[in-house]
């Protein structure tokens, strides 16, 4: 009985210690934001993802825009293609063949502009994390070239 | 009898304790009660101030924060630094060209931070080098060398940067009179009163690019020039240097220059100098110089060999320069924030002059002479001088100001700071350094509005202070809290080379003043340039092998490279493919004889490589950047001259693997 009010003495102390870091004014990095943001995790939407995307704002053809798609392919032959094949093969990051059937078009947007408070939280993502060992770099897309990588993706997957 | 003695020695040894009592041994007896509080900035919390601090004999300048004193980062500038491939590789080399070559190294004395209407902007800051005269712009939004000028006519460039209020111009006097450059300068070196002159450059800045131009050079008798400062508010356009050796001594200087009480401390109207020029006074000389800019965008440096400069003899135009008579060997000049005071520092003067900008326009318009030095009027010491501070202490060198109506000025014999009232000229306040401090730094401390809350002293002598590291120790800075009536140290901490002067602005004008965190690899313009693997090659140009290589976590596009030959010259042309802030890749093979890169995001970066044997060599990253940083790795392979392997290169393609036997 004795040890267990020990115990709960040093736990307490212990909590009062971790939580006086939470005084501290929060740095701007991501680093900071993902512990500032632990709390919401239950906020999270996985099928929607973290960003400024969502369904009223990503609206798709249901045919292939191709000048989109030329323009996206272009764009992963810089930032993407180093990492990602376009088959279902893993190369540094998961292969890219069947992806926009897997997620949401909203999501991927949010993903590829927006990756580190989406790796901290996401189950799948972290999932993939414990595979790849690399977090996805943050490659700083424009929305556009966002938009258009998507585009490129749907192509790689067979929209015509 | 014994007691006697007994009682003697006590008492001896009481006074003893005494007076070392009063004046504190080391810093650590100084430090006391909650100052080093006042230092700590915990770990994630920014400081408050950026401190840009010359490297001195490490050619190189560095960035501290205040009031941590924590070291961020080393930014090269004149000497080569193989940590980050300054003056190694390919595309940095030009910047470190001079008329006299390569030139690798360089001695750093003073900075100087850019100006608006006299207060900080937080753009650029200048730094000099004193060896092979050259004047370097670092861009605070890359903390990056972005130009250097070289400057012809001169030796020794110590009486520089320093800046007009709106950076105008950078000044740069020379330290060692010479023959000019268009001269014949085989001559006897006891013809120097003859044939050795002074030059002092300004150099135009220009507002928007911040590229830099040599406007016009004064040409004046052959003196040493020590240090200056320009001007400001009220006596704007005009320009103070501190000269030593007017005596024009050319040996044994020590004593041959301090032969007289007074040198002179040249009072330059600069504005009347361009009018000058305007008029078309000045006179077209041939020279020979570097200048060397930096491209954000092709992340190469380009040297250009420059011909001509304009220069006027000061002595053919009354009205540009006046000597003021200074006591003695004056090292510091420094102008107040009100631009009314100008205070000389003889360094073997018992006291502080404290000239007034009225009495000096008073003076001249009086033509208040007292002859003419080689041309240039002598003004009546009396006419000009506002007031002397009395027994400052020894050795005075350089002043601060809080724009409160204080000085604060170094003494390097005594080894203190003595803070004194600028208007009454009493001291106020004294604090020891311990040993022989040099050069002090009030964030602010030479603009119209100095943010007095700190002041740092930089020794020059380091005895007893830190760790012993054998005869050579570091240098060390001391940080007080001015913020008081009476001074205080709050930390004392170590730096590098020889800190010769610094300045400091507000943190938040540095850091929100559009900070770079990765070049845009869109606006990537390097002629070999790879964006994105699939650009990634090897090409063969004669014996040249040019690789382009990108990088990315955690791999090299191409890692394996053959068909290179004994007699070849490989140029890795690496891209860092990375958009992200704070992930730089490094680039290293074995037997490099010259360095490793270090390539941040969207820069494309050269290093050249002649094989000097057969056989396999690995490259890899040397700056970690991920879990599977030390996988990021390859080969080349290197093969007799005239070997017949082909040219091929590639990443992720696996050798056939037999099946194993079931």
């Amino acid at each position: 009985m004795r040890n267990i009010k020990i115990i709960l003495v040093f736990a307490t102390l212990a909590f009062v210690i971790a939580c006086g870091g939470n005084n501290q004014k929060p740095t701007p990095d991501s680093n900071a934001s993902s512990v500032q943001k632990k709390s919401e995790v239950s906020d999270y939407d996985p099928n929607r993802g973290e960003g400024k995307f969502n369904e009223q704002n990503v609206i798709l053809d249901a045919s292939l825009n191709k000048a989109f798609a030329d323009a996206g392919e272009i764009a992963s032959g810089v930032k993407c293609t180093s990492c990602h094949k376009m088959s279902s093969e893993r190369l540094v990051g998961p292969g890219w063949k069947g992806v926009t059937e897997r997620r949401t078009p909203y999501w991927l947007m949010n993903f590829i502009t927006n990756p580190d408070p989406m790796i901290d939280k996401d189950p799948e993502l972290q999932a993939q994390l414990e595979l790849c060992l690399v977090r996805m770099p943050n490659q700083s897309l424009a929305d556009e070239e966002a938009r258009n990588i998507l585009e490129f993706m749907r192509k790689n997957d067979g929209v015509k | 009898m014994r007691t006697n003695l007994l009682n003697f020695l006590a008492g001896i040894l009481t006074v003893l304790v005494l007076l070392s009592s009063c004046r504190p041994k080391n810093a650590a007896t100084a430090i006391s009660g909650d100052a080093a509080v006042k230092s700590f900035v915990a770990p994630g919390q920014y400081d408050e101030y950026y401190n840009f601090v010359s490297g001195g004999f490490s050619g190189q300048m560095s960035v501290y924060g205040l009031p941590s004193g924590r070291l961020f980062r080393v930014i090269p500038v004149f000497s080569v630094d193989p940590e980050k491939g300054w003056g190694y590789s390919e595309e940095t080399k030009p910047m470190l060209n001079t008329s006299h070559g390569f030139v690798p190294w360089d001695d750093l004395h003073h900075v100087e931070l850019s100006q608006t209407n006299g207060e900080i902007n937080g753009k650029w800051v200048f730094g000099n080098a004193n060896n092979t005269p050259r004047i370097a712009r670092i861009d605070l939004k890359t903390f990056k060398t972005a130009e250097i000028i070289e400057i012809p006519n001169s030796a020794g460039n110590h009486s520089s940067p320093f800046g007009t209020e709106n950076s105008e111009y950078i000044v740069a006097g020379t330290r060692f009179s010479v023959p000019p450059d268009d001269a014949d300068g085989d001559v006897p070196i006891d013809s120097y009163k003859k044939n050795f002159k002074g030059h002092i450059s300004f150099i135009s800045v220009n507002q928007e690019t911040g590229k830099m131009d040599i406007a016009f050079q004064l040409k004046t008798p052959g003196v040493n020039f020590d240090l200056a400062r320009c001007g400001r508010a009220k006596s704007h356009g005009w320009f103070f240097f501190s000269t030593y050796n007017t005596e024009q001594a050319n040996t044994l200087l020590e004593v041959n220059a301090s032969q007289k009480d007074k040198d002179y401390i040249m009072a330059v109207n600069w504005k009347k100098a361009e009018e000058y020029l305007k008029a078309g006074k000045g006179k077209k000389q041939k020279v020979k110089y570097a200048h060397n800019v930096w491209d954000d965008h092709a992340h190469t440096g380009t040297s250009t060999i420059k011909t001509e400069v304009t220069v006027l003899d000061v002595s053919e135009f009354k009205d540009i320069c006046y000597m003021i008579p200074c006591p003695k060997s004056p090292h510091g000049c420094d102008v107040d924030p009100t631009g009314e005071y100008i205070v000389g520092s003889g360094k073997l003067a018992a006291l502080l002059p404290v000239f007034s900008f009225d009495k000096l326009q008073a003076a001249i318009a009086n033509k208040a002479y007292d002859g003419e030095y080689e041309g240039i009027p002598v003004l009546k010491y009396e006419e000009v001088l506002y007031g002397e501070v009395k027994k400052p202490g020894l050795g005075p060198l350089h002043t601060e100001f809080d724009g409160k109506g204080f000085a604060y000025t170094s003494f390097f014999v005594s080894s203190e700071i003595v803070k004194w009232n600028i208007k009454d000229l009493t001291v106020v306040d004294r604090v020891p350094t311990f040993y022989s401090v040099g050069h002090l730094c009030i964030p602010g401390g030479n603009t119209r509005k100095p943010s007095p809350k700190y002041l740092v002293a930089y020794n020059k002598i380091t005895k007893d202070r830190y760790l012993p590291t054998g005869p050579e120790l570091a240098h060390s800075a001391q940080l007080f809290d001015i913020s008081g009536d009476k001074m205080q140290m709050i930390l004392d901490f170590p730096t590098i080379g020889e800190p010769h002067y610094a300045q400091a602005a507000l943190a938040d004008l540095i850091k929100n003043n559009g900070q770079l965190k990765i070049y845009k690899i869109e606006d990537n313009k390097h002629p070999r340039v790879a964006k994105g693997e699939s650009e990634s090659k090897v090409v063969r140009e004669g014996n040249k092998v040019h690789v382009y290589m990108t990088a990315i976590r955690s791999h090299f596009a191409p890692d394996n490279i053959e068909g290179v030959r004994m007699g070849d010259e490989v140029y890795f042309h690496v891209t860092n493919l990375e958009q992200d802030w704070d992930v730089p890749h490094g680039f290293a093979i074995k037997g490099a004889n010259n360095a490793e890169l270090l390539i941040m995001p969207g820069e494309t970066t050269t290093l050249k490589w002649v094989p000097d044997r057969v056989g396999i060599f690995p490259f890899y990253c040397t700056d970690f950047c991920s879990a599977l940083h030390q996988e990021m790795q390859g080969y080349i392979r290197v093969s007799p001259a005239g070997s017949k392997t082909p040219l091929t290169f590639h990443v992720g393609k696996l050798p056939s693997v037999e099946k194993p036997v079931q």
